[in-house]
């Protein structure tokens, strides 16, 4: 077919190959440059500087991620305290079995019960902690859930009172019962215990190397959580001066087994805030107090907070859960760490002010204030 | 338009024939050789397509049989940890490890869960290692070479020998050795420089990466010049350390007109070898000095004066930067 074109081929040899090559490079150069100048750069990025320049001390995000609303804020209810006034009735006045809360006015109750209803069962509504809601009865608290809930109020009162250090490191934000639960029974990134993760091994052979979320998917081991924010074990793992006689063998000597335990930590840490490294320390020097960031002292106090929380609230509440509310390998209650309120944000709900409108969560003392 | 020749890894000649039996000078080589060297065209396109004859000999043997032992033992413990479960065995392969022992067991024997099995498999590891070692010496000299592959190979042992054998029984105790697993033994890497106040702050360390990245370098820099001078016989190279031909004559030329300055046939290969050597050997030597002499570097460091000091403050407040600015938000 077409032997004239076939000749007229095989008699002008021609290179179409570099040319062809040529107008292709050139042809996709102009198509990207025009959608850079239509639609613009679609991996901008916003950076935060944390150190001295030279150190690589920044957070960089893309800004399509960084402004970004927290998908949960949109849900968040909230109302305005009702400023008491005399004659006003107290909640424990006009309600049965009110053991806490019972010094706020029957309206700000109502007030209170409403949000946390929405913040926490907004689909089975009071039922699911007033057994006899349905029946007008509501001082029954024959379920779990209602025992808790108060022992859940209190956490809430004092962290915000004895912890504002932390809640309110740069401006005042609070806690409340949304903060964690965000719509939910129970809140997202609780965790357990659940070491050792291997069969067939013994010591610090038992406790790494699989894939968890106590470990953060790493090979690091995974039982950081319950070591640092249960118990009471340090987590510096450094010496101070540049040569200590030390031992591996002795107990109290810290070894790169237990430099691995703290970077699971940290690296939970780091993943609950979606920050890195350097948003706390200078990595040339993790160890050194000269070298950090304020955000490190915030960190420290919320370390202590969490062990706190989970020793003094949520470990105690461990006879109160039915089985299907504990733990999957021991049984254990439920805890909390850095991730159950921050979800992956710098500030949990992006640093909105979830206290101001209610001074009633904010202390233990029972004497609020509505100024 | 210029002519623009596609080249890749693959080698572009090769060589397929009568196989190469190679010298059998003192009669006797031949005894423990395989006999029958047959021709591959995939390795063709990586190196010679000629397979074999193979000496094994005893060192051999020996090393090769250890050696299997001894990934076995790794790979039947990793195994054993996720309860036998092949599928499991496969998904967390890269996170699972055979540990050291924990701590407290110092230098003496662990039970096998708690590191046992780890020191037995170190046992048949460093017998492979030692046995491979050997053959490299023996081969050389049944071939009258120089020794050069038999130290090159010993630098890399030091480095072994420093991790698993010499550090532990400085320090006391066989748990600071490395875990043998993919991620576990980076984790090691990670954790021991953070324990010891920042590896980047040990001179050896630092020596060490000079050599790393240097070998690199060199590598590139004389693969490139030979492949570069090839179309003028530049790749038969110990031809032109004695005779110089017009490719070493360009190949030279081309880095005194670059630099002022040109290695030669014989020195780039000497270069090339002391930097591969001296990477472990300055590597090995951090590593020792690492938990026994120095147990902070970044203070030491401090101590010796090459830890700058910054100007600057910390915390993003002292930038003028506030959160809520940064995620978008007003003030």
């Amino acid at each position: 077919m077409l032997p004239w074109f076939k000749n007229w081929n095989k008699d002008n040899p021609t290179d179409i190959y570099g040319p062809a090559i040529l107008v292709g490079v050139l042809g996709v150069a102009v198509i990207v440059a025009a959608f850079v100048v239509v639609v613009g750069q679609p991996f901008a990025t916003k950076s935060l500087q944390t150190g001295p320049r030279g150190t690589g001390m920044v957070q960089t995000e893309f800004v399509s991620e960084i402004e970004n609303e927290d998908p949960t804020l949109a849900a968040y209810y909230t109302e305005e305290p009702y400023v008491p006034e005399d004659g006003d009735r107290l909640a424990s006045e006009v309600y049965e079995n009110v053991q806490v809360l019972g010094n706020v006015t029957e309206d700000n109750f109502n007030r209170i019960m409403l949000a946390m209803t929405q913040w926490v069962s907004p689909e089975q509504g009071c039922a699911y902690c007033h057994v006899g809601a349905a029946d007008g009865n509501y001082a029954n608290d024959e379920l779990y859930t209602m025992k808790v809930a108060r022992r859940m109020i209190q956490m809430t009162q004092n962290l915000n009172e004895g912890w504002a250090g932390h809640v309110n490191a740069n401006q005042e934000v609070g806690v409340n019962c949304y903060t964690c639960h965000r719509g939910e029974n129970v809140p997202s990134d609780i965790w357990f215990r659940i070491t050792p993760v291997n069969e067939a091994a013994e010591g610090w052979a038992a406790v790494q190397n699989r894939v968890t979320m106590q470990s953060q998917y790493t090979s690091l081991p995974s039982d950081a959580l319950e070591t640092y924010l249960l118990e009471d074990e340090p987590i510096g793992v450094h010496d101070f001066a540049s040569h200590v006689d030390s031992d591996p063998t002795d107990p109290n000597t810290a070894t790169w087994q237990d430099a691995e335990r703290t970077y699971s930590l940290m690296n939970y840490v780091s993943n609950s805030l979606g920050v890195n490294c350097t948003f706390c320390h200078n990595t040339r020097a993790f160890y050194d107090g000269t070298q950090v960031t304020p955000q490190w002292a915030t960190e420290s106090l919320g370390i202590a907070m969490v062990k706190e929380m989970n020793q003094d609230y949520l470990v105690p509440l461990e006879g109160e859960y039915p089985e299907n509310r504990l733990g999957p390998v021991y049984g254990d209650a439920p805890k909390a760490a850095c991730k159950t309120c921050h979800k992956g944000y710098q500030q949990p709900l992006q640093g909105l002010n979830v206290i101001a409108d209610w001074p009633e969560l904010a202390t233990t003392s029972g004497e609020y204030s509505y100024e | 338009m210029p002519m623009i020749e596609y080249q890749n890894i693959f080698t572009q000649v090769q060589v397929q024939g009568t196989p190469e039996m190679g010298m059998n000078d003192n009669g006797r080589m031949m005894e423990e050789r395989t006999k029958n060297p047959f021709f591959s065209t995939l390795a063709g396109f990586l190196g010679n397509a000629q397979i074999g004859p193979i000496y094994l000999g005893w060192t051999g043997l020996v090393s090769l049989f250890t050696g299997i032992l001894a990934l076995n033992i790794i790979g039947l413990n990793m195994l054993a940890q996720v309860d036998w479960s092949i599928p499991e065995f496969i998904r967390q392969g890269f996170w699972l490890a055979l540990e050291p022992p924990s701590p407290e067991y110092g230098l003496t024997i662990p039970p096998l869960y708690d590191g046992g099995w780890y020191i037995i498999a170190s046992f048949f590891l460093l017998i492979s290692v030692m046995s491979w070692w050997a053959r490299s010496w023996l081969l050389a000299k049944e071939q009258k070479m120089g020794k050069h592959v038999f130290w090159a190979f010993g630098s890399a042992i030091w480095l072994f020998l420093v991790l698993g054998l010499f550090r532990p029984i400085l320090m006391g105790s066989w748990s600071e050795a490395v875990p043998y697993g993919i991620f576990p033994h980076l984790d090691w890497t990670t954790a021991f420089s953070i324990r010891y106040g920042n590896l980047y702050y040990n001179p050896f360390h630092c020596l060490s990466i000079v050599f790393l990245y240097g070998s690199v370098l060199l590598f590139a820099m004389h693969g490139g010049t030979i492949l570069a001078v090839t179309r003028y016989g530049g790749d038969r190279e110990l031809e032109q350390i004695v005779d110089r031909g017009t490719a070493t004559e360009r190949a030279a030329l081309f880095w005194r007109w670059t630099m002022g300055f040109n290695a030669t046939m014989e020195g780039i290969h000497r270069w090339a070898w002391w930097f591969a050597v001296l990477t472990p050997i300055t590597g090995g030597i951090g590593i020792l000095l690492t938990g026994t002499v120095v147990d902070n570097w970044f203070i030491w460091a401090q101590e010796h004066h090459f830890a700058p000091a910054y100007d600057g403050s910390y915390g993003y407040e002292a930038y003028g930067q506030t959160y809520q600015s940064f995620i978008g938000g007003g003030e």
